[in-house]
């Protein structure tokens, strides 16, 4: 018989980041048959239930107190074992706590305190984020805020206090910005230069800036508005103001818009914002219509790549040398002459979203039916759970996948045992990943995936198939890892890797429309 | 608030002063990004962030109606008033008395406590302990079994000090014929009372009451206490927020570190008590006495900060908190925008060194109206001023640092007359705010005595404690009903 220990901590607050982190290396001890650390909120009270692990003295622990439960093998040394869970989350001193540092507790008291303070960047449960991001605007900082799970209502009146105050208002629920050539939570490390960027999705703009990046260009802002700017809700609050500064700023030649569409009559408001910014405006509304681009005397991109292009244009860089066409035919009629009969949809497993979407549309213009948890029509829509159907593109970063766990982006886990999962079916032609580097990221996504493409392959083999894998790093020669090296280490595994979110849309559409 | 406002008009562009200067992260929530930030050589400062209100959900609601701006507008508003008075206030020694001939609403039958209300029956084991040897002392009970009986009898008329101008030290227990300490807020014309302190470890106030314990009592009645209020005839009022204020200069954080106030108040009653008509061997025992232990002056800033904090109760739609304190069942606070009323949750359980021969399992739970001196913002607030007691109370000097500085996080403002030297001369930390604690999740940090939790035995240690969060919890929930809607 196993025993179960359980402790709370009162009043002890962990982010769940770390906790996560800890209870991943807790359950790796030996003699651990079980581990969990976290806070004492509803939601982890629950899974406690559902495991059969919630006692009396957990149910009464409240959100702030922190909850150890340690399932120990019969033989194991419970009170050591639980010594070693509290070594690991003894809290690491952050990187700008030097010795005898002064700690701070609120926002209020850093932002007094801490001279020339001038952005705050929150990350907490969502329920607290509004609270703290107010905070941080009344006390007269910019905000890029991290969190999700904050109200419509909340983000139109704090987007409303900002505005008022001259501040900007990043997010809730935005994961990318660079500021004054510094990337804030993700983020590549990219070129400064003329370029600014203002977008409503997060891998879509760190695609662009990567692109422009490649291309020779650099980048002078990158001010990500969070997902639901351009709603008729928000009202594109954010987006506008970004349009305004970037227009003021003179270190800014050309102004890239990067969102999904926007609500028509926002559209309307961001595009006669961009008509007048008295610079050149390129937007790219992933799948938006031209005319109404145009019209307003701005230039259209039908994807990141040409958003990119044309934004190094306006700037006046002559683009890198060897970046020519992509023969996305060409690329597609090789891997289909290698495939069995029978092999005809292709599977896309992605961690950015936007590279998800991108990918999606592209393949969706070849008039075939796509299949993915990120749909809007009901009829094509897959719940997280689901087994794939068709053509099958899941975006692992939306909520339904990170609900209660990391981003894909930091915690692989759940796609990998999906590529397995999709090697098994005999109907797939490719599978698509995509792989996002940069600040914030895993430190080695391509090493914790290999063994995973690996097996998909020895799966397929096994069973008589090839499986070709396609892969888009997305990254910089300036990333730690660079672009180049995890691109190498993928070939020499005979993965494909494509060159941009935009070839790799554009390979998968091929794909889908020559595999029979 | 390092960036500058801009324009607040409607056209306004969003702050372009940001493209313009280095950037400067306050990082909330997600370690991790502080690494990366910081390698990208921008500077990165990380709050240590709980939720507020300890995650209580009904907390953050009644701070979210305290935050409606007209609202907010008038707390703030009362709020500053209430530190005016607690910081202008004028403190003086005017004179000693005894309980009955000088504590509005006394009477002989009257025992008043620490804490919140209590009824005997539930009362701990120090408290009872000193209810008895004080009905012992007044001569309303013949031993301490009779005075249990006389206690439990309904004759005895228990009130907490704090609703009678007064404060106790741990049991706090006070009858007619004791001397109290009568300090007058010179600013506000309210007047404050105190017990005299009884030194030694085996004392009334800790639960003791044998005959020698008693004995004190009768001699302190008969001649201590006699001869200080001659020695103030003499002196005439003393100010005692200046001699407070120095001796926080001198290393004491006046609760638990007492030794430079005993000095500075004793050497301006001694001219005083060398002038009273007492003989020159009973003026040597109360020499005696007072060197016999440094807490002479311990109750004297209990009045002090009492006589302050008072000043502030009844200011409508202020959330400062005015009173905390503990009968050793409850803690209780009480808040100046809510006069009278308490919040209250269990005591808790006191963390420090023990008096040899003692374990953690022989403490009462926390006592005493002296968590009054953190409430006024010296004692624990005021850690970083006495280096010397750090380690009695298990810490160290960047802990007691950092103390203060955390306090100052859950306060309205410092203050001005009486200041730290080590923190460059910083006032204290001044003025709880109940919407701060609950926001912040940092409770307030009481230093304070270990009583054995039974009677009879006394003190047995020192250390550090906070208070329940449920006072606060239940007190923000309280203000908010109170006042959501009376702000137009």
């Amino acid at each position: 018989m196993s025993t179960t220990t359980a402790v709370v901590r009162k009043n002890t607050y962990y982010d769940s980041v770390s906790l996560m982190s800890v209870s991943t290396k807790a359950n790796a001890l030996e003699g651990v048959e079980q581990a969990f650390t976290a806070m004492g909120t509803e939601m982890n009270k629950g899974v406690l239930d559902n495991l059969g692990l919630l006692t009396d003295e957990l149910r009464e622990a409240a959100s702030g107190d922190l909850m150890i439960v340690l399932v120990a093998a019969d033989d194991a040394d419970t009170g050591a074992l639980l010594e070693r869970v509290e070594e690991l989350l003894q809290r690491k001193a952050p990187a700008s706590a030097g010795a005898g540092a002064v700690t701070y507790r609120t926002l209020t008291a850093a932002a007094e305190a801490v001279e020339g303070a001038n952005l705050a960047v929150i990350a907490v449960n969502g329920a607290y984020a509004a609270r703290e991001a107010r905070k941080a605007l009344t006390s007269g900082l910019h905000v890029m805020l991290f969190s999700d799970n904050v109200s419509v209502a909340d983000e139109v009146s704090l987007k409303q206090l900002a505005h008022e105050k001259g501040l900007f208002m990043m997010g809730p629920d935005c994961g990318t910005a660079i500021i004054n050539n510094v990337a804030l939570c993700f983020g590549n490390k990219v070129r400064p230069g003329s370029v600014g960027i203002v977008a409503a999705s997060g891998t879509g703009s760190q695609e662009v800036s990567v692109r422009v990046h490649a291309l020779g260009g650099g980048i002078s802002q990158l001010i990500g508005t969070g997902g639901r700017d351009l709603s008729e809700e928000v009202g594109g609050l954010m987006m506008t103001d970004g349009i305004r500064a970037l227009a003021a700023d003179p270190a800014t030649d050309v102004i890239v818009l990067v969102s999904k569409p926007p609500a028509p009559s926002v559209e309307k408001k961001v595009l006669a914002e961009a008509a007048a910014a008295g610079k050149p405006v390129v937007v790219y509304f992933i799948g938006g219509s031209e005319e109404a681009v145009t019209a307003a005397g701005a230039h259209f991109a039908a994807s990141s790549l040409d958003a990119a292009r044309q934004a190094v244009a306006h700037a006046g860089v002559q683009p890198a040398p060897g970046a020519g066409e992509f023969d996305a035919e060409a690329a597609a009629d090789a891997v289909v002459a290698r495939l069995t009969e029978g092999q005809r949809h292709v599977r896309g497993l992605f961690c950015g979203g936007t590279l998800c979407d991108e990918t999606m549309y592209a393949v969706r213009d070849a008039g075939v039916d796509v299949y993915s948890n990120i749909q809007k029509d009901p009829a094509y829509r897959l719940a997280a759970g689901a087994a794939s159907t068709g053509h099958t593109f899941l975006d692992f970063g939306d909520d339904d996948f990170t609900n209660g766990r990391p981003h894909p982006m930091i915690d692989p886990a759940l796609r990998l045992e999906r590529l397995v999962e999709e090697a098994k079916d005999p109907s797939v032609a490719a599978l698509v990943l995509d792989f996002v580097l940069g600040f914030g990221s895993h430190e080695d996504p391509v090493g914790t995936t290999l063994p995973a493409i690996q097996e998909a392959q020895r799966v397929a083999a096994e069973a008589g198939r090839h499986l070709p894998v396609i892969a888009y790093v997305l990254g910089t020669d300036l990333d730690t890892p660079s672009v180049a090296a995890q691109s190498a280490a993928l070939e020499a595994a005979g993965v494909i890797v494509t060159r941009s979110s935009t070839e790799t849309g554009q390979f998968a559409r091929e794909i889908a429309r020559k595999a029979k | 608030m390092s960036t500058p406002e801009l324009t607040t008009s409607e056209t306004a562009a969003p702050a372009a002063a940001l493209f313009g200067s280095d950037l400067n992260v306050v990082n909330v929530g997600l370690a991790m990004f502080d690494t990366d930030i910081a390698a990208q050589g921008a500077r990165v400062t990380t709050l240590d962030w709980t939720p507020p209100g300890g995650g209580s959900v009904e907390a953050a609601r009644a701070l979210d109606t305290l935050d409606e701006p007209a609202l907010a507008a008038r707390i703030e508003e009362a709020n500053a008033e209430a530190v005016e008075r607690i910081t202008a206030a004028r403190p003086m020694l005017v004179g000693y008395g005894r309980a009955l001939d000088v504590v509005p609403g006394m009477t002989p039958t009257t025992i008043l406590h620490a804490g919140p209300p209590i009824t005997w029956d539930r009362m701990n084991g120090p408290m009872r302990g000193a209810v008895t040897g004080a009905l012992v002392f007044e001569g309303l009970a013949e031993d301490l079994e009779e005075a249990a009986e006389v206690a439990a009898s309904g004759r005895i008329t228990f009130k907490p000090c704090h609703e009678m101008d007064t404060v106790g030290s741990m049991a706090g227990v006070t009858s007619a014929s004791m001397y109290m300490h009568i300090v007058r807020n010179e600013t506000h014309g309210n007047t404050a009372y105190t017990n005299l302190s009884e030194q030694m470890a085996k004392i009334l106030r800790m639960g003791a009451n044998d005959e020698s314990v008693v004995e004190r009592l009768i001699w302190m009645r008969d001649v201590f206490g006699p001869m200080l209020k001659e020695a103030v005839e003499f002196t005439g009022p003393i100010d005692l927020r200046l001699l407070l204020s120095q001796a926080i200069h001198m290393g004491d954080e006046c609760h638990n570190r007492n030794g430079a106030g005993t000095l500075l108040l004793f050497q301006a009653l001694a001219p005083g008590l060398l002038q009273s008509s007492f003989t020159t061997a009973q003026k040597k025992e109360v020499f005696d006495f007072v060197a016999s232990s440094d807490y002479f002056s311990g109750p004297t800033w209990m009045a002090v900060a009492k006589a302050a904090l008072d000043a502030a109760n009844g200011i409508e739609h202020s959330t400062i908190v005015t009173t905390m304190a503990r009968n050793g069942v409850d803690f209780g606070i009480r808040v100046a925008g809510l006069p009278g009323q308490w919040f209250t949750g269990p005591a808790q359980r006191v963390v420090g060194p023990m008096f040899a021969g003692y374990r953690p399992e022989d403490s009462g739970l926390d006592i005493g109206d002296s968590a009054i001196t953190e409430t006024y913002g010296f004692g624990g607030f005021a850690m970083s001023a006495a280096p010397a007691i750090v380690a009695l109370v298990g810490g160290t000097v960047a802990e007691a640092t950092q103390y203060t500085r955390d306090m100052g996080e859950i306060t309205t403002t410092r203050n001005p007359n009486v200041t730290i030297p080590a923190l460059d001369f910083q006032g204290l930390p001044t003025g709880i705010d109940v919407r701060k604690v609950i926001d912040t999740g940092i409770l307030p940090i009481i230093n304070t005595a270990i009583a054995h939790k039974e009677a009879g035995i006394g003190m047995i240690g020192a250390g550090i404690t906070h208070p329940p969060a449920e006072a606060f919890t239940k007190a923000v929930t309280a203000l908010a009903e109170t006042f959501a809607g009376s702000s137009s």
